[in-house]
């Protein structure tokens, strides 16, 4: 295991949960009903704070005074290593939907296989945030069945949602370098994930998920994003970057 | 005639071209309401602290998660559809309450309490 590979990998789950969580965030003061407004921005906090550990984390191992601000304001594009699915705008709510139930059911396999790996500060961090996650997995579990067992719009709307966002699924399975120095084994991750995924909706009666039928979009994990991503950043970084060192 | 329309994120226009709706086909007035009762720890009882909207029971009690124990306010959620509370009529609180308010002998005040007892 290289320091490099630790760091990369590190920056994948920062640069993943806090892309989501700016992407979530976007639904604040704009959710359907309020008490969901409020439910996918207490979401948003969860992956954010998740980010936060992360980056103290990678910005321990950087030393030289690296700082979590450093890490989320002052990279970009290209550096940053986020699925390509977690930059996927919101679209409507089944979009959103969506994109947290395929995010949720792998943060739950791959925190599961983090606390049981060789880092003891990632497993740390995935201790604490799977009670988060599993929350997150369920209240999206909840809305794919409202959605998918809904009405016939809702199905429809669902439908186009999985379509849409299934291709950039396939990237979270596929090991980047650093993920194969560190043992990450994607691999079986993929067979739980999808093992949850078509119980789930079989309920929803949803038709069941197949990885292998469509062309899968790559590169997130080793900086090659989607034109999502560029204006997303330049949102989340503009204050930072215009004042430099500013505080609350 | 409107050239400009700008939206929001996921404030996809409909049948009103994105204008606001009349508050009686909001989708919130859709969903019935439901009062919540939250533990804050065990052995105290369920209070009421507010109510909510929710399309069914369990989102009501999720819904009450995220809206009512943000800040580690409870262990323990009830909810109830606001529809199956009866409510004592105002008009009728002369005779329902104002006879109890002369019986002081009802309240047990008149018993000397040792120090030793706590929690009276």
């Amino acid at each position: 295991m290289t320091n490099s590979s630790l760091v990369d990998f590190t920056l994948y789950l920062a640069d993943s949960t806090l892309v989501l969580g700016q992407r979530n965030g976007e639904w604040c003061g704009h959710g359907p009903v309020l008490e969901q407004d409020i439910a996918i921005t207490n979401i948003t906090l969860d992956l954010i704070g998740q980010a936060r550990s992360f980056y103290q984390y990678a910005a321990k191992l950087i030393g030289n005074d690296c700082t979590e601000d450093r890490l989320a304001y002052w990279r970009n594009e290209r550096e940053f290593k986020n699925g390509l699915l977690c930059e996927r705008p919101n679209g409507d709510w089944a979009q959103t939907i969506a994109r947290q139930t395929f995010f949720s059911f792998y943060q739950r396999e791959l925190f599961t296989q983090l606390l049981n790996g060789s880092d003891s500060t990632l497993a740390a961090i995935a201790e604490k945030s799977l009670k988060e996650v599993r929350y997150h997995c369920r209240w999206s579990s909840e809305w794919i069945c409202r959605l998918g067992d809904g009405t016939d719009e809702s199905h429809q709307r669902l439908l186009n949602a999985l379509d849409n966002l299934w291709p950039y699924t396939g990237e979270l399975f596929i090991a980047a370098q650093y993920e194969k120095d560190l043992k990450i084994d994607t691999a079986g991750m993929s067979i739980s994930w999808m093992t949850a995924l078509s119980d789930l909706f079989a309920e929803a009666t949803l038709p069941p998920p197949s990885l292998t039928s469509t062309f899968m979009h790559t590169g997130g994990k080793t900086g090659q994003h989607t034109e999502s991503l560029g204006y997303l950043l330049a949102e989340m970084q503009y204050v930072q970057r215009s004042y430099p060192g500013c505080e609350w | 005639m409107q050239l400009i329309r700008k939206f929001y994120y996921g404030d996809i226009p409909e049948e009103t071209g994105g204008a606001a709706k009349p508050a009686s086909t909001s989708s919130s007035s859709d969903w019935p309401l439901w009062e919540v009762f939250i533990r804050s720890k065990q052995g105290l009882e369920h209070k009421h602290v507010g109510s909510l909207h929710a399309a069914d029971a369990n989102m009501a009690i999720e819904n009450a998660r995220d809206v009512y124990t943000r800040r580690s306010e409870g262990i323990s959620i009830w909810v109830v559809e606001s529809k199956h509370i009866k409510t004592s009529n105002p008009e009728a609180s002369a005779e329902l309450y104002e006879p109890a308010q002369d019986k002081i002998y009802r309240h047990p005040t008149f018993y000397d309490l040792p120090d030793e007892i706590k929690h009276m």
